[in-house]
């Protein structure tokens, strides 16, 4: 008695997907559907110019659903990030005013020196506090959330800070502009051809390569995979070999460096200055974007490139809201959440049609795959 | 016999272990020579697991000296790495790989240098692996694909990859079929020639017999002995296990008078089918123990999750009682007096950090309602009935199942079944992983039910169990029933040749 086994060793030239790939697959392909749809229905969206500023705006969306991707997919979760970007804004701000550090490159690299120190010590904190002595996530990010607030609200004494009018950001951002006027638009006015270049800021190029590079951090480094494996099954991690705890650690210490570094981006690109009500409701929003893209809240599967996907996804639903005239704050927010259940739904669907006609939330632990007798 | 240099790579000697309300470990010596496949024996709470997760790293030792071939003086063993640095490699009963992960990765992770990945030169070696071992899996495949029996010769894989000096293989064979035993046999036999250190930890009698050199043998956490497998005859190796003589066994034979039950249909379905499962018909008398049988993967959980509405119902009509009734979820067929044990306790049965009194009174509970909350004496009384009726060895009701032992973990959710008294229980796996005497206890216990005129399907991977607990066996085929066997019929010749059917 033999079972006949078919020869799984057969040369084949490509995988079948995964979920995982699938889901990000799926958030490319609605991205990209979504966009032509706008681009044929709505007549702004011909130009090439409002990619660049969903892009150009939601870098800082960009850069936290990065980092929330990365603690998700070790099996965590991190909703700190907004209070983050919030304080790192004021201190950056309070810095720049108060430095009197004259050249202006010095300062701004500085200014960038402070943001990310912030945001690792707030990573490391935390990382510290869920990994070595295993306190849940969610409620040690929610101390940090209202920790950065509350030492926001000291700091400024509860006041906004500005910075003068002559303060060197906007010498800055137009450096740093790439102006693209192939992809701009002419008026012709008496004769004259006006080129109104398109404008790519270097916060987009910032997001981008932060996409590029976590995503290559996370497939092909042992740390990446580390994270992979501790999400996917802790305690197996543990048994092949892996320190969980580090892994961990790490992955919290990145998230909150991303933090820092989206809060830079966003005091940068908004020249928002020091405001208490900065970043209200950020993590929601990166959450969000990070399941849209694919990854689970049960940990383990998930990348970047999805996350991308889907704060684009979040951006281009707002900018086609606003084209259409809602300008109002709840029609946003009524879209994200339908979008956001249409996803999961959709997601579920998808996967269940893969496996067997079963129907599950992706979220659901356990998916009941090994069978037996 | 290959062990000509009786050299030991490990020696273990003296290692307690104190878990809160029981000493786990007491005083254990352990050897395991070079090139041997050394048999660890002993019944479910005997110790095996603990003193191999001493070994490993997973906890600490409180007294007693470890040392390993190859490493100056007492072995420093604090985390499974560092036993896998001095040579020492696991693999569980439970897969410890990770699901979501390909082949390879699971093959390499946690034991590579440098903080980089080399996807290109890891899938090539594993690749080649792979082909040696002849494991039909590849390397860039993500490991919830394959089987569980391939999943479990991935971590074999790895473990023999890893050059270890010591091998330890916890179960290794309960989710295997025989061809793959085999395999694995083979594979085992290899590395021994080779020189490896096996320490085999399994339940099957025969398995040990089949490839192993040398046996030790624990009882409660205590040292009974270490014999050369010629010089302990299988009877004696089963007496010292349980610590008594084989009485019980002869018991079982004696009680062995098989329900055949009554006239009077409890259950009967007609074209049942399930999105895991073709249509089938299935009937049971009142009173009678029957079962399903067949390969690994023929369909027999599958039809019994059916039964039970544990899977999406899909089409059939079903009669309880005589009475049409429909059961398309677990909780309908409660109603209907049906229980039933799933094969995967860790998975469907046990909520792993409630006490073992609010495991017990569960489904009780679900049943009444739970708008009828049970007062507090209730939950006790009944608790302490069924932990004594069962014997179920726990340090008190308030203990988290979680810290029980697998056979204890399944008398409490067989417990829990009967202490809603059922018409018709379906007890799937019962017996998997848990040691002789507990398994002769639930398979008496099986008999008495019947007896009192409870009908019961129990399915065992084990035919010799099915054979003395069954009076009618279904035998299925990929996901067909095949034949049916009563009186005469039942032999093992007999249940082989319908499994193999056409086949032949």
């Amino acid at each position: 008695m033999t079972t006949i086994q078919p020869d799984l060793r057969k040369k084949k030239r490509f995988e079948r997907l995964t979920d995982a790939q699938l889901l990000t697959i799926i958030s490319g392909t609605i991205f990209v559907v979504m966009y032509l749809i706008a681009v044929l229905s709505i007549e702004e969206f011909k130009k090439p110019q409002v990619l660049f500023d969903i892009t150009n705006y939601y870098s800082y969306l960009i850069i936290i659903a990065c980092a929330l991707t990365i603690v998700m997919v070790g099996g965590g979760i991190n909703i700190s990030v907004g209070g983050v970007i919030c304080l790192t804004c004021m201190v950056c701000t309070m810095f720049m005013k108060d430095s009197g550090i004259e050249d202006p490159t010095l300062l701004l690299w500085a200014t960038f020196g402070v943001a990310i120190a912030i945001g690792a010590a707030f990573g490391a904190f935390q990382g510290a506090l869920i990994s070595f002595l295993e306190i849940q996530p969610f409620i040690i990010t929610l101390g940090g959330m209202f920790l950065a607030r509350g030492l926001t609200t000291i700091l400024s004494g509860g006041k906004n800070v500005t910075l003068p009018d002559d303060n060197p950001f906007a010498k800055w951002m137009a450096e740093l502009e790439i102006k693209i006027p192939e992809l701009g638009t002419q008026r012709i006015r008496k004769g004259k051809v006006f080129i109104n270049p398109a404008v790519l800021n270097w916060v987009t190029i910032i997001a981008i390569a932060v996409v590029v590079i976590i995503y290559l951090v996370m497939r092909f480094t042992k740390f990446g995979r580390n994270t992979y494996a501790i999400g996917g099954n802790q305690q197996s991690a543990q048994m092949l070999g892996i320190n969980v705890k580090q892994t961990r650690f790490n992955t919290y210490l990145l998230s909150g460096v991303l933090s820092g570094l989206a809060g830079f981006v966003f005091m940068m690109f908004n020249g928002a200055g020091g405001k208490t009500g900065i970043g209200l409701r950020f993590e929601m929003d990166a959450i969000a974007a990070s399941i849209i893209g694919g990854t689970l809240l049960s940990g383990g599967v998930g990348n970047v490139i999805g996350s991308f996907f889907g704060a684009m996804i979040l951006g281009t639903l707002q900018k086609i809201i606003w084209f259409s005239g809602l300008q109002e704050a709840y029609w946003q927010d009524m879209a994200n959440g339908v979008m956001l259940g249409i996803f999961i739904v959709m997601q579920s669907v998808v996967l269940g049609v893969r496996g067997k006609g079963k129907i599950s939330l992706p979220f659901a632990k356990g998916k009941a795959s090994l069978e037996k007798g | 016999m290959p062990n000509m240099e009786n050299q030991a790579v490990l020696t273990m000697r003296g290692i307690c272990k104190q878990f809160p309300g029981t000493k786990a470990l007491n005083n254990v010596d352990f050897t395991l020579r070079k090139g041997e496949i050394h048999a660890l024996m002993g019944e479910n709470g005997a110790g095996k697991s603990t003193l191999i997760k001493v070994l490993t790293g997973v906890y600490g030792k409180d007294a007693g000296s470890i040392w390993v071939d190859g490493t100056e003086g007492e072995a420093r063993i604090h985390s499974p790495q560092d036993a896998q640095n001095i040579g020492i490699s696991t693999v569980y009963q439970e897969i410890t790989l990770c699901p979501n992960l390909s082949v390879a990765e699971n093959m390499f992770i946690g034991r590579t240098k440098g903080p980089f990945v080399n996807w290109w030169s890891r899938n090539k070696r594993t690749t080649e692996i792979l082909e040696s071992l002849n494991i039909p899996a590849r390397a860039r495949q993500e490991l919830s694909q394959c089987s569980l029996a391939v999943q479990q010769m991935v971590a074999i894989a790895r473990a023999v990859d890893m050059n270890c000096k010591v091998l330890i293989l916890d179960e290794p064979t309960s989710s295997l079929d025989e061809h793959e035993v085999e395999m694995l046999f083979g594979l085992m036999r290899d590395l021994r020639d080779r020189g490896v250190g096996i320490i085999f930890v399994t339940h099957f009698l025969e398995q040990v017999y089949a490839v192993s050199d040398r046996i030790t043998v624990l009882r409660n956490g205590e040292l009974v002995g270490e014999w050369p497998v010629a010089e302990l005859p299988q009877v004696e190796l089963v007496a010292r296990m349980m610590g008594k003589d084989l009485d019980d066994m002869v018991d079982l034979d004696a009680v062995g008078e098989k329900s055949v039950g009554s006239d009077e249909t409890v259950y009967e379905a007609v074209g049942l089918s399930s999105t895991e499962c073709k249509p089938f018909d299935f009937q049971i008398h009142k009173g009678e123990v029957n079962g399903f049988t067949g390969l690994l993967g023929s369909g027999r959980s599958e039809s019994v999750r059916a039964i039970f509405g544990a899977d999406r119902v899909t089409g059939g009509m079903v009669m309880v009682k005589g009475q049409h009734a429909v059961i398309n979820k677990p909780y309908r067929a409660m109603k209907k007096g049906i229980g039933y044990l799933p094969e995967d306790r860790k998975r469907d049965g046990i909520v792993a950090d409630l006490s073992v009194r609010e495991n017990i009174i569960l489904a009780l509970q679900v049943m009444k309602g739970f708008f009828h909350p049970m007062s507090r004496d209730e939950m006790e009384a009944f608790a302490d009935e069924y932990i004594k009726a069962l014997q179920i060895k726990t340090a008190s009701q308030e203990t988290p199942i979680g810290s029980l032992s697998g056979g204890n973990q399944q008398k409490v959710i067989l417990a829990r079944w009967l202490l809603t008294h059922p018409d018709y229980l379906i007890l799937d796996e019962p017996t998997r992983g848990i040691d002789v005497g507990t398994k002769l206890e639930i398979q008496r216990l099986v008999l008495k039910l019947a007896e009192e005129g409870m009908s019961v399907t129990f399915i065992s991977s084990e035919i010799e169990e099915m054979l003395r607990t069954c009076s009618r066996l279904i035998v299925m085929r990929d996901r067909n029933i095949v034949g049916e066997l009563t009186g005469d019929q039942l032999t093992q010749g007999q249940i082989m040749r319908t499994i193999a059917g056409g086949e032949q």
